[in-house]
């Protein structure tokens, strides 16, 4: 079975939710080295800046990719989604970061003024805002804590995933071929979910001893 | 290859942005979406041989080799301003004649109240026109009114920094117009028609909200998705305290050309 043949063994699991952590965070160093060492080119802060959100939208698109590819394709990395949810978060912090920091100089008037004029910050800015409370409650203790409430306040993913799409959409002054695939993506993530009901998805993954663990561990 | 200028009085005072940054941030689709892919993609475009064809309301109508029109009229050296519509800017040092040079050799009869612009198609030279992803409707077309295509700010360069210009900044021909945003300043020129319809420009087609015809630098007048109040200058400062200048009413060039539109509510025609 293609779940077993693509998973890693057991006791190398904790460990290889730490190594994607370091792994995922190698763009952002990379770049920064590049940035500080004068090797991206003409306009490195608007180049880091960019490279951050696509990251970001990159480690979104595989956060709401894991469960449609554990009911499709059988394949079942739960265990990995908390990490790939908290990397893009922080891309989309530091995405933030480097507009406010280094390309606005700090330059709070205008980022206010931004925000507040044009629905595509507004966008980038709702789902930053957004993300912070799914960051803030990943930890198991308010797994437990929320309990359903837990399930549901998470659903915001899908928002925060709309507003992404937007914010990417609209930077630009036309479309390109990257951007239509990443959107693309994004949108069939949310219409899955939307056909396919949370609930439904749950009973139908635990029905595997596999799934049924992975979704055991996270939520104890 | 070299060029043979001579000292023009359109010359702003300030540091020049870095040949590096110049030919190697272009916004030119024709090669590619990515500012990196003009000077990555346009190994193969050949810009010599090279004609550029004059027709439409003029008396002379003809077709021009660029290398004699290069003989013909004196290249200046210009140091202007340059703003792109998405708020980053550079200073650079262009050679190259009047574009009125070339509308006086060709007689502009009195019907003709505009000038339109095309660049080459050339599929098999530009990636960006292949395959089946193009961002934009090809020919890209241009045009100015008659006294914007005549005012001597307005140049036809053929070079930077003393060289004939490199394929991804428009070679062999562009036109440059500072006091406008970037995009009006059409790459590797085939084509110059005479008028009396306003031209359709490639931006204004393909999103009239965002793009207008006139297109002049305007720090009061929002693109409608980003400010543009201020400019990054390209290359002034590395990686930490990137600089913002203040945007200036027509790009620091109102004293020239702000006459131009006396009476003319530039929040309508932008």
């Amino acid at each position: 079975m293609t779940a077993f043949s693509l998973a890693i063994p057991k006791r190398w699991q904790p460990a290889s939710v730490w190594l994607l952590y370091v792994v995922g965070l190698v763009p952002a160093a990379w770049y920064f080295y590049l940035g500080a060492t004068d090797q991206l080119g003409a306009d490195p802060v608007k180049t880091f800046e960019l490279c951050l959100g696509i990251w970001t939208i990159r480690f979104l698109i595989l956060t709401l990719a894991v469960t449609p590819a554990r009911d499709l394709l059988g394949w079942n990395y739960l265990r990995y989604r908390r990490a790939l949810g908290l990397l893009t978060f922080y891309y989309a912090l530091m995405h933030f970061t480097v507009y406010m920091v280094l390309d606005q100089a700090l330059d709070i008037a205008a980022v206010i003024d931004d925000v507040v004029k044009r629905p595509f910050i507004m966008f980038g800015m709702g789902a930053l805002a957004m993300l912070v409370p799914l960051a803030i409650t990943s930890n198991n203790f308010s797994i437990r804590r929320l309990g359903k409430n837990w399930i549901w306040l998470h659903r915001l993913v899908y928002i925060i995933g709309a507003c992404a799409a937007l914010h990417f959409a609209l930077s630009t002054k036309i479309l390109s071929l990257e951007q239509y695939i990443y959107v693309g993506l994004i949108i069939a993530l949310i219409l899955y979910r939307s056909y396919k009901p949370i609930g439904r998805s749950r009973k139908k993954g635990q029905g595997r001893a596999r799934g049924g663990r992975a979704v055991a561990s996270s939520a104890s | 290859a070299a060029l043979t200028t001579v000292r023009s009085k359109y010359t702003v005072d300030e540091k020049l942005t870095p040949i590096k940054d110049v030919t190697t941030y272009n916004n030119f689709y024709e090669f590619g979406l990515d500012k990196g892919d003009p000077a990555a993609l346009a190994g193969k475009f050949k810009p010599l041989p090279w004609t550029i064809k004059v027709d439409g309301m003029v008396n002379k109508p003809g077709t021009f080799d660029i290398e004699a029109l290069m003989k013909e009229f004196p290249i200046e050296e210009r140091v202007y301003r340059m703003r792109c519509v998405e708020a980053w800017s550079m200073v650079i040092p262009w050679n190259g004649f009047p574009l009125a040079s070339l509308l006086d050799k060709v007689e502009p009869q009195g019907s003709a109240k505009y000038v339109a612009f095309e660049t080459v198609v050339r599929p098999e030279e530009m990636p960006g026109q292949a395959g089946l992803f193009q961002s934009l409707n090809w020919p890209y077309v241009e045009g100015l009114r008659m006294d914007e295509a005549r005012h001597p700010l307005a140049l036809l360069a053929v070079g930077l920094y003393g060289e004939t210009l490199p394929n991804q900044n428009g070679a062999p021909v562009r036109l440059v117009v500072p006091w406008k945003y970037g995009f009006k300043g059409i790459k590797s020129i085939v084509r110059i028609t005479l008028t009396d319809q306003q031209p359709k420009n490639t931006w204004q087609v393909t999103n009239p909200q965002e793009y207008g015809f006139y297109a002049n630098v305007n720090p009061a007048v929002d693109h409608p998705r980003w400010s543009q109040a201020t400019e990054r200058r390209i290359g002034e400062s590395g990686f930490f305290g990137a600089s913002r200048h203040p945007t200036l009413p027509f790009n620091g060039y109102a004293d020239e050309v702000a006459s131009l539109y006396d009476g003319m509510d530039l929040r309508v025609n932008f």
